[in-house]
């Protein structure tokens, strides 16, 4: 132990005789160790990012949605009914997919959504209207910043109530308290009971979810909204017009017993479940999808490993570079020494002494390098929002860039798991000793008369 | 390696051959020398390049093999030793001091003169003994106060001297010296020279390559190599 911590401080002297060649062999290192810290810290928080925008539709739910059905298929069914498409999910479907029929579920949580005018005074605003249950909000993480939601009282009320968005209530009632006020949606009148707090939009995942902006609804009872408004939607626009009929939007079905069993163990194969009763109740009819988040959390994981160990390799490729960098500076420091070498062995080094010499010098490089970069990789966070914020600054000047990328850059933040600064740093010796060995052979080999003659 | 056997030479070559291969030539560098070194020896080898008497140093410093013929060094047979075996003969039995002096750079005084511990057999760390002997050693040669200069801080003469220093540290059998005054001005020459006559006078068996007569003169015997033979042994003293 003592003998290696020896032929260490020999090392650096050794490597202190040429401090700028040192530090700029090093710095390869430096980088590449920094970048694989960085590339799997930056794959982990987008990672995390997307499993979070999963879990925000909640991890244990399945979610049934209402398809349009491609146009050939409906053209036959519409035109022997009337002009109005009819499609998605029935109201009958909620009573077959509730807790009654299918064990496991614990609530039903129906919706449907229309994009209206909401109107208070000459103010108008465009906004989604969404018939809802007192579920909904608990669901969707909605906070309330005043007022109170709509309960299963309204419902049966049937009451003309309506809670609002943050957004909502600051575009029509500017500098005013909404509450008790009554907003005019399609000629009727709600009254404002509640006011959510701001949510973010949640982003698009994948093909099967679009983003969700929260801010412009309008939440109604779902009964009402029945009464009122009936189940057609008939939009007309210049020259076009389109009618379609649909009784419900989405279904959301919150299962239970998740917290003592194994949630895809119970998810999944409820899933199937009410993927058969879909399919039998609509009779092969595909105009409803169903969204299993944990299915996408799996999905979302894989494909992130994936995408990490993409990174990590293209940054494992720049250590391998540095690692060149490392072995092509230890030839040159071989040649330059060789006469040293001679009389090392003159003095009586072993080739094995000349060997260990060699190879803890490049280890030493390598080390320092790993651990320098190391503590960059550390930083990585740090290192990241400083980025973030250069982006800002740059791109809220001169470049459109699509809001959904902007919001996704902004919410990354690395994060460094502790294993990839072992991993990394175990990396960087490990290149020291495999572009050692080479120098380092060469070195012993050379023929001490030869050696010691070398000018 | 084989149990030296007692005997009152320092080293002895026996019929030495060293043939070197250069594509299809061969080159008889030496071709049969003889020679003994008794204990407390102090030799001159001279001769002009390409007599053979750096073939025949590089063999008394074990640096190589012979051809063939036998070099007993202190008791060992050198001969056929595996590499290892010639490295920790070299520790042990020699000490080598250059034309160049060749010190490493990075290193102080001090630890120069300490490099050949570091290999020695046991492989024991340096301990405060080790050094006290060292900064003896630097004493000795006229050192002092100079321990943590580093080689391009000192003289020619000075870098000699920690040379000298370091050749005596593993106190070997033989000091072999090749032109150890040939970088240096006349005063320094014979500075080093004195010390070298100084160690032989203590008893120390000094083997010395030199092409200068006034050198060579002040050895106890000289030998002159010509055609990788030895072409005269006698004691030309003054």
């Amino acid at each position: 132990m003592f003998r290696l911590l020896r032929t260490i401080n020999l090392a650096v002297k050794s490597l202190l005789l040429h401090k700028l060649r040192s530090s700029l062999t090093m710095l390869g290192i430096v980088f590449g160790v920094f970048s694989v810290i960085a590339m799997l810290a930056i794959g982990e928080g987008a990672s995390k990012q997307a499993q979070d925008q999963v879990l925000e539709l909640g991890a244990t739910n399945i979610i049934v949605r209402s398809v349009k059905p491609p146009e050939q298929a409906s053209s036959t069914t519409a035109s022997s009914n009337s002009f109005i498409l009819r499609y998605g999910l029935l109201r009958e479907d909620l009573k077959l997919l509730s807790k009654e029929n299918i064990s496991g579920i614990e609530r039903s949580i129906p919706i449907r959504e229309v994009s209206a005018p909401v109107r208070y005074r000459h103010r108008e605003m465009n906004c989604r209207v969404v018939g809802c249950t007192s579920g909904y909000f608990e669901t969707n993480n909605l906070n309330l910043r005043d007022g109170r939601f709509i309960t299963e009282h309204d419902q049966v009320k049937i009451d003309t109530i309506a809670v609002v968005a943050a957004q909502v209530a600051e575009t029509l009632f500017p500098g005013e308290d909404p509450i008790g006020k009554s907003v005019q949606i399609n000629g009727e009148y709600y009254e404002i009971r509640g006011i959510t707090r701001t949510r973010g939009a949640t982003a698009a995942i994948g093909g099967s979810l679009s983003g969700q902006d929260y801010n412009k609804d309008i939440y109604i009872p779902l009964k009402t909204m029945q009464v009122r408004m009936g189940d057609d939607n008939i939009q007309r626009k210049q020259g076009s017009f389109s009618a379609e009929s649909i009784q419900l939007h989405q279904i959301t079905l919150q299962i239970s017993g998740t917290e003592d069993k194994k949630a895809e163990d119970l998810v999944i194969p409820i899933s199937e479940v009410v993927r058969e009763t879909m399919e039998i109740n609509h009779k092969g009819k595909k105009d409803w999808s169903i969204i299993v988040p944990m299915e996408l959390l799996e999905q979302a994981k894989q494909i992130q490993l994936i995408f990490n160990l993409v990174l990590g390799s293209i940054a494992a490729i720049s250590l391998v570079v540095g690692g060149i960098g490392i072995m092509n500076i230890m030839l040159a420091t071989v040649t330059e020494r060789t006469r040293e070498i001679g009389v090392r062995r003159a003095l009586g080094a072993r080739q094995r002494d000349i060997i260990e010499q060699f190879l803890v010098e490049t280890i030493v490089l390598s080390g320092v390098g790993g651990a320098i970069g190391m503590l960059l990789g550390w930083l990585t966070p740090q290192i990241f929002s400083g980025t973030q914020w250069v982006y800002n600054k740059i791109s809220s000047k001169t470049v459109e860039v699509d809001a959904g990328f902007n919001n996704m850059f902004a919410d990354l933040t690395p994060d460094v798991q502790p294993w990839t600064l072992g991993l990394a740093f175990g990396i960087s010796v490990g290149i020291g000793i495999i572009f050692g060995v080479y120098p380092a052979m060469s070195a012993a080999r050379l023929d001490p008369i030869e050696a010691l003659r070398h000018e | 390696m084989t149990q030296a056997v007692e005997t009152q030479f320092a080293a002895r070559v026996i019929e030495l051959h060293k043939h070197y291969y250069l594509g299809e030539i061969v080159v008889h560098a030496l071709r049969g020398v003889n020679l003994d070194f008794p204990k407390g020896d102090f030799v001159a080898i001279m001769g002009s390049s390409g007599s053979g008497k750096s073939t025949l140093l590089n063999l008394l410093g074990a640096l190589d093999r012979p051809t063939g013929g036998q070099y007993i060094l202190g008791g060992f047979d050198v001969s056929k030793m595996t590499d290892n075996d010639l490295s920790d003969i070299r520790n042990r039995l020699i000490g080598f001091i250059f034309q160049s002096y060749n010190l490493i750079p990075q290193y102080t005084v001090l630890e120069n003169i300490e490099v050949p511990l570091h290999y020695r057999d046991s492989r024991q760390p340096i301990d405060s003994e080790d050094r006290d002997r060292c900064e003896h050693l630097a004493k000795l040669v006229g050192l002092d106060g100079r321990f943590d200069h580093k080689p391009f801080q000192l003289s020619g003469g000075q870098q000699q001297r920690v040379a000298i220093a370091r050749a005596l540290v593993n106190n070997p059998e033989i000091i072999l010296a090749d032109e150890p005054t040939g970088n240096l001005d006349s005063k320094t020459e014979e500075e080093i020279m004195q010390i070298l006559l100084d160690l032989n006078a203590e008893g120390r068996t000094i083997i010395m390559v030199t092409h200068e007569d006034n050198v060579a003169k002040l050895a106890k015997r000289q030998i002159h190599m010509k055609d990788g033979q030895v072409a005269g042994d006698g004691l030309f003293r003054g």
